[in-house]
């Protein structure tokens, strides 16, 4: 930073043209442009972060094309064992042949990596936006109620908020998926079996809502104390419509800003469940499964342990470079620090 | 170590401003925020500088303590103090002179002080960054007189206070009380009572007042409110759109207005005497953009008495035979100038208002 | 600030209280705890004999007290091993602390230096550097992190041991170069969350109002930042710092010392999950817990210290 400070900021944005300016001869209207459609432009010139998403986007088109791609170019399962083709003598699987049929390998017990992997995809990304898709809902509703009513509502929201987010997140993810998984979750309502993805999507879901909701809650606490909230009662609106009229969209944006975070979060947690044996059950590939598979057999065939890593690690840093984006775009601040 | 005597420039001003030239680089274009202001203060003067949201002058303001020195900044002119020019003056001379030979009391005195540090240690810190020699209990010691003064009661108490746990008002008091910490010789208040209560307002003009007569300091009072301004203000800046538009004394200003934007502005003063049936009349339009900003006057698209000649940029310059320091930047004939800004019964800006009947 | 303190405690308790309950009833919900219990190779005499010490044939809140009782005395047996789960812990302690408080200094000092050295150069190339390094770290799950280093720059290269732990008062030198790199795996996320969080507040703090009060009162620079601007802008980080230390401790380096063979309390708890054995998960669960809590009750008033207006 220059030695003396930098330009105010009110400074800036006071002299530059606003909406709905009739302006001097010359000056540049911008027609009513809504806050959402300012963000996308900004998005959209943010090339490295569209980069990224894009990226993100390659890998869950791969993913779900995994069907495909297992029967017309690898012909085999993710689960089909092929022990006399893919491993060698030594019983150390093929590494990487660059063709059709175990394009990235064999695992231990030959099945053919890039298949697994792609299917590994599917299950691991369905998970993560299960999850994404409770935690987002769960921690919104929760979130609007809590700090909208206060009161023991809100005591009791909070409370339960900070107990399930005392717990060591793979700790209460093995305790919950271990418990699920033997005896599935029967809430009356709905039976979930244990060896269903959803349970462990329902219990990352569930972890990360406090993470969102307190969040939210903050926000919505704060918006209560503004004057539209008392213009709009004033109207005779009732509290839901309020909710749902005022403070929602309000709220939009910061949902708009934690869905790649918890995302992102979401799939490297059921990697780390998986990878501990309390996520995706065997046979089911996810990559954290396969990861652990891997490096139970270092020091040989690293491309069992590397090649689902990366790949992880590829998606993830996509959805977070373009979530980094998003967040860039909905900052109004970002305009005003131009040079520094 | 008490500041001393400033030594005025040659024609006797505290502070000398010429022709000051302010721009920033955006994302949009360059902004010319400040085009061109001159002026002068002398030692205990109470100038005003006047103007909406977005005619410069609290850029104005804060570029004499280089406050808005960035990359994307460019400066020109000068503004003589000491016999030191501001603009160009390097960061270590500015250093000095910050908080010292010139302090400033910002708008927001919630947001202007720092909200995890007691009081009296910021002012503290003011008094011992201009005075390494002297010793913290003197510091403290003198901070609490200052508060006394600026009347702040069981001042030696709340030292220990939390800008939290102070009212707005008492907030901005404090902020004058650290001001005056090192006996400035300006002190610039840059909408002191827009973030304050109406009665509050008052209170701390009165104290200004006061501190003038009291340390004979001068005070640049920069302010979008002309009402704030007929108290205590020796001379009258206006400004719109980045330009000066015309100066002069109080009286001058008040009762001899030049330009058409100060008609608008006294026109816009609401007074108790005013004929109900009239809407309040306010100028019509909105401050140009300064990216962009018109040819000539910059208030020409939204004056009623703009003609061909407007699009030229007026000087800024004494037209009246025996005022040489009432300055101002219209064409127009001081005599039309006489009958044209009268409206109704007193001056305003004549536009085409309907009666509310 | 008392007061703050008093009704900070008493919300403690009332959250500890509520998470040993609701892991009572995690756990009382698994079918046939005696046979869970007793883990998978009991006889008909060892489950009646749970039964009876566990107390499974009372009503649910005797069993409650029974077994929070059995856990805070030190009496619960591992009955996959047939040992103390307490005395278990203490063992492994030792090693999760090492792990925790090493990886803290460092991520901690590491995180703002980024940060501060990012918000300094913000939109330059060492900003950019640094945000990219931030971003490949908080993208890159532990346990590959961990595995890639275990195998490179141990097994393949040799440079450091691949994994295991040599205690501290055997071998200080040894513990050291064997500690590197799981400190390391296990700061890296941390160190791309803080170096973020802290550039972001930094640049949001540039631009308040006390900061230009600050340089208007003629103080330099260097001292408007240290001053004014770090102090505000660290404030977050210690609260980040306080919950993330907690969770890491309180068996969140799970995923790093299983990579690393570290026979922590993580480590601990995998292995017991992989046993199906339930009381020492049981205990984990409830340490961990407690322990997330009882810190961030510490990190709460350390912060209402930091910031007065928090005492409210």
């Amino acid at each position: 930073m220059s030695a003396t400070g930098s330009t105010p900021a009110s400074v800036i944005e006071e002299s530059l043209p606003h909406e709905g300016w009739p302006g001097g001869e010359g000056a540049e209207v911008p027609p009513g442009i809504g806050p959402y459609q300012l963000a996308w432009r900004r998005l959209r010139r943010n090339k490295v972060a569209l980069a990224f998403g894009g990226l993100f986007l390659v890998i869950l088109i791969l993913c779900l094309l995994a069907p495909l791609y297992a029967k017309y170019v690898a012909h085999t399962g993710p689960n089909s064992e092929n022990v006399d083709t893919a491993l060698n003598q030594f019983g150390v699987p093929l590494g990487p042949t660059w063709h059709a049929k175990y394009f990235l390998g064999a695992d231990p017990v030959g099945r053919d990596v890039a298949v697994r992997l792609l299917y590994g995809g599917r299950n691991s990304l369905e998970i993560g936006f299960e999850a994404t898709l409770i935690t987002i809902v769960l921690a919104t509703l929760l979130g609007v109620l809590s700090g909208y009513f206060r009161g023991p509502l809100d005591g009791f929201i909070s409370r339960a908020f900070e107990v399930i987010w005392a717990y060591p997140v793979y700790l209460l993810g093995i305790v919950l998926g271990v418990v699920l998984a033997i005896s599935g979750l029967d809430l009356g309502l709905f039976k979930i079996g244990s060896s269903s993805l959803l349970i462990t999507a329902l219990i990352i879901g569930v972890i990360y809502t406090p993470y969102v909701g307190k969040a939210i809650r903050g926000q919505v606490l704060g918006l209560r104390e503004r004057e539209f909230i008392d213009a709009a009662r004033q109207q005779g609106l009732g509290n839901f419509r309020i909710m749902y009229q005022e403070i929602l969209p309000n709220v939009a944006s910061t949902i708009i800003v934690f869905i790649p975070l918890v995302l992102a979060n979401a799939i490297l947690t059921e990697a780390g469940l998986s990878f501990l044996g309390a996520g995706v059950r065997p046979p089911n590939p996810s990559w954290g499964t396969m990861i652990s598979e891997g490096i139970n057999l270092l020091p040989s065939a690293v491309h069992t342990m590397l090649v689902p890593g990366i790949m992880l690690v590829l998606c993830v840093l996509g959805i977070n470079v373009f979530g980094d984006g998003v967040r860039d775009a909905l900052d109004p601040r970002a305009k005003i620090r131009i040079d520094h | 170590m008490s500041s001393g005597a400033r030594t005025p420039s040659a024609n006797g001003y505290l502070l000398d401003v010429e022709d000051l030239k302010v721009s920033f680089r955006t994302e949009d274009g360059v902004v010319r925020a400040v085009d061109g202001v001159s002026f002068g203060i002398k030692p205990g003067e109470v100038v005003a500088i006047v103007g909406e949201s977005g005619s410069g002058k609290s850029v104005t303001a804060m570029t004499l303590m280089g406050l808005t020195r960035s990359p994307n900044a460019t400066f020109e002119g000068r503004a003589l103090f000491d016999g030191r020019d501001l603009v160009t003056a390097t960061d270590e001379d500015l250093r000095k002179v910050r908080g010292a030979g010139i302090a400033m009391v910002f708008q927001d005195p919630m947001s202007s002080l720092d909200p995890v540090q007691r009081i009296g240690k910021q002012i503290v810190e003011q008094i011992r960054t201009h005075d390494r020699k002297i010793s913290k209990a003197q510091a403290y010691d003198r901070a609490s007189e200052l508060m006394e003064r600026v009347g702040i009661p069981r001042a030696q108490e709340r030292l220990r206070s939390y800008p939290h746990e102070f009212s707005g008002g008492m907030r901005q008091r404090v902020m004058i009380a650290m001001a005056l910490s090192n006996a400035p010789t300006l002190l610039i208040a840059d909408e002191p009572t827009t973030a304050l209560d109406v009665t509050i307002q008052a209170q701390i003009l009165d104290e200004l007042r006061q501190l003038r007569t009291e340390t004979g300091a001068a005070i640049i009072l920069v302010t979008h409110d002309l009402g704030v301004v007929a108290d205590i203000a020796d001379r009258i800046v206006v400004m719109y759109a980045g330009r000066v538009v015309e100066q002069g004394t109080l009286d001058e200003i008040f009762y001899d207005p030049q330009h058409p934007y100060t008609w608008g502005l006294l026109g816009s003063i609401t007074r108790i005497d005013r004929d109900r049936s009239q809407r309040l009349p306010a100028i019509p339009g909105l401050p140009p953009s300064l990216l962009r900003p018109p040819e000539g006057c910059h208030f020409r698209p939204r004056c009623p008495h703009a003609y061909d000649r407007c699009t030229q940029v007026p000087e800024l310059k004494a037209r009246l035979a025996d005022a040489a320091d009432h300055l101002d930047r219209c064409w127009l004939e001081p005599e039309r100038k006489r009958r044209l800004r009268v409206v109704g019964d007193q001056i305003g800006l004549a536009s085409e208002e309907a009666v509310i009947s | 600030m008392s007061r703050f303190i008093v009704r900070r405690l008493f919300s403690m308790i009332g959250v500890l209280f509520a998470i040993s309950v609701l892991t009572f009833l995690l756990f009382n919900a698994l079918p046939n705890p005696a046979l869970r219990l007793a883990g998978r190779f009991a006889s008909a005499a060892q489950i009646a004999h749970i039964n009876h010490q566990w107390g499974f044939d009372q009503p649910v809140y005797i069993r409650y007290l029974t077994i929070m009782k059995l856990v805070f005395t030190g009496k619960v047996i591992s009955y996959d091993q047939q040992v103390n789960v307490d005395h278990q812990l203490l063992q492994y302690l030792p090693v999760t602390a090492s792990l925790a408080i090493g990886a803290g200094i460092i991520w901690l000092s590491m995180g703002i230096l980024f940060g501060v050295l990012s918000a300094w150069r913000a939109g330059k190339w060492l900003d950019r550097g640094l945000t990219v390094l931030a971003l490949i770290g908080v993208s890159m799950p532990v346990f590959f992190l961990g595995a890639l280093m275990s195998y490179y720059l141990g097994d393949k290269w040799g440079i450091l041991p691949a994994g295991g732990y040599v205690k501290l008062q055997d071998d200080p030198a040894q513990w050291f170069v064997h500690m590197l790199m799981p400190w390391f795996a296990l700061s890296v996320l941390f160190i791309g969350v803080y170096s973020r969080v802290l550039r972001s507040t930094i640049l949001d703090t540039v631009n308040d109002d006390y900061v230009r009060t600050a340089r208007a009162k003629g103080l330099t620079e260097r001292q408007t930042m240290t001053r004014h601007v770090l102090r505000n802008s660290l404030i977050p980080i210690v609260t980040l710092f306080g919950l993330d230390f907690a969770a890491v401790i309180g068996g969140g380096a799970i995923l790093t010392e299983s990579v690393f063979n570290l026979h922590g309390i993580g480590q601990y708890a995998a292995q017991s999950v992989e046993a199906l054995d339930i009381p020492p998960v049981l205990v984990i669960t409830l340490f961990g817990a407690f322990v997330v809590v009882i810190l961030g009750a510490v990190t709460d008033i350390l912060y209402a210290y930091l910031d007065p207006r928090i005492r409210l």
